[in-house]
């Protein structure tokens, strides 16, 4: 099982955001995306999940192996904590969702309703589904948003433990959770929209698109 | 699938899920009829079928913008597309589930309303059988045009705009099978179109509006 990425080039909104980016991602191994707000980690990250095709390069992995956690957590507030889980493992094929509950502490919350959780609640049950979609590949988003220090750490250990069952591990966080990862810096693989990639100018974000 | 559909209906029927909505919406667009053209049962009797079948696909077309839209700002619709399940089958899924909420309360409460308009004998099991043939086509068609939209803020104004007219050949063929079986013509033909629209609709429909919603992830 590996990820690699050969001289990937991204765009979102029409604009090109980044080119250029290549990297390779062994099982085991985790790898953190870094650099300012608007370089274009979600992007890349949506890019290799599949939900938006590459603009050049190409991205190597086994077929149906990644599972996405976004900024949203995909929770349908007015079903409970249980049924929510036992739905994307039922859509995975898994059945078992005893260890997603265990990983994040969310057995005492078992028949509450999404809509009555917290933030950090929803949050650490949109990070417990990626454990019952039993796949290889994990890609987050900024995962530790509105979680508090105690969970974090428990989310650090569930990516530890995916990591030592031979899983990969693919995120955009500013925090420094304590795992042994790559860092990527995105920043000089902006794409100024002249074709090539070049450091430091240029901003998609700012171009009107949205 | 199966638990999608499971999903979709528990969402349906629990508070805010707007099932009975549409069906509300039928009842009160039919009991108006009368109030609006008169009370004379005769002309009741005689524009019956394309107020039902007219009332039904407005009422589908009332909850068609939730279909995909709520997946799509809670971030599921994102995670369906990266899960195993082949969009097609989401599509075609969702568009079942808003099928049994919405278009198989409509066909079964038809003949019940088709009382309040006074509508002729023969007309009730053909009014029944050309709306349970007709709406899975409305379900779907509209699916579709959810899909297109989906992403939009105020879509759902669009989204009629653009269902609307592709429900034309549905209707002219479903209020013609009733129509015609009240005045003991030959209904074989519209009730054939109708059946084959449906077919045809369910067979491409899940692919265009899978495409329609990859886009619109991007």
């Amino acid at each position: 099982m590996r990820l690699s990425v050969h001289d990937l080039a991204c765009r979102r909104g029409g604009l090109p955001v980044l080119a250029g980016v290549s990297f390779t991602v062994e099982a085991g191994e985790a790898l953190v995306l870094r650099g300012p707000n608007g370089v274009g980690k979600t992007t890349l990250l949506r890019t290799l999940a599949g939900l938006q095709p590459a603009a050049a390069g190409r991205v190597e992995v086994p077929e149906d192996s990644i599972a996405y956690a976004g900024h949203a957590d995909g929770l349908k507030a007015a079903l409970s904590v249980r049924a929510n889980l036992a739905f994307w493992a039922a859509a995975y094929g898994t059945r078992d969702i005893a260890p997603a509950l265990a990983a994040f502490d969310l057995e005492r919350l078992l028949d509450r309703p999404a809509a009555d959780l917290s933030a950090g609640q929803k949050r650490r049950l949109g990070l417990a589904r990626m454990t019952v979609t039993g796949r290889p590949v994990w890609i987050f988003d900024e995962p530790t948003v509105s979680l508090d220090t105690a969970n974090t750490r428990l989310f650090a250990e569930m990516v530890a433990r995916h990591l030592a069952g031979g899983g990969l591990a693919l995120m955009a966080t500013h925090i420094d959770l304590g795992i042994a990862a790559q860092v990527l810096d995105l920043t000089p693989f902006r794409d100024t929209g002249t074709g090539g990639p070049e450091a430091g100018a240029g901003d998609a974000f700012l171009d009107g698109s949205f | 699938m199966g638990a999608l559909l499971t999903r979709d209906l528990a969402l349906a029927v629990k508070a805010g899920g707007g099932f009975g909505l549409s069906l509300a919406f039928f009842l009160i667009v039919v009991t108006l009829v009368p109030f609006g053209v008169g009370p004379e049962t005769g002309r009741l009797a005689e524009i019956a079928p394309g107020i039902l079948w007219v009332g039904a696909l407005l009422a589908c077309l009332l909850s068609l913008d939730r279909l995909f839209q709520l997946d799509w700002e809670d971030g599921s619709l994102d995670l369906l597309a990266v899960s195993p399940l082949p969009m097609e089958g989401v599509v075609a899924t969702k568009a079942l589930a808003h099928w049994i909420t919405t278009g198989l309360p409509l066909t079964l409460a038809a003949p019940v309303l088709g009382l309040l308009l006074n509508l002729p004998g023969p007309g009730y099991l053909w009014l029944l059988v050309s709306l349970a043939l007709g709406t899975p086509a409305l379900s779907m068609i509209g699916a579709f045009g959810a899909a297109l939209t989906v992403g939009l803020k105020r879509g759902g104004l669009l989204l009629s705009l653009l269902v609307l007219p592709l429900y034309v050949p549905t209707l002219i063929f479903g209020a013609e099978v009733v129509r015609r079986a009240i005045d003991g013509q030959a209904f074989a033909t519209p009730l054939a179109m109708l059946a084959g629209l449906t077919l045809a609709t369910l067979a491409l429909l899940p692919f265009a509006a899978a495409a329609a919603i990859r886009i619109n992830l991007r």
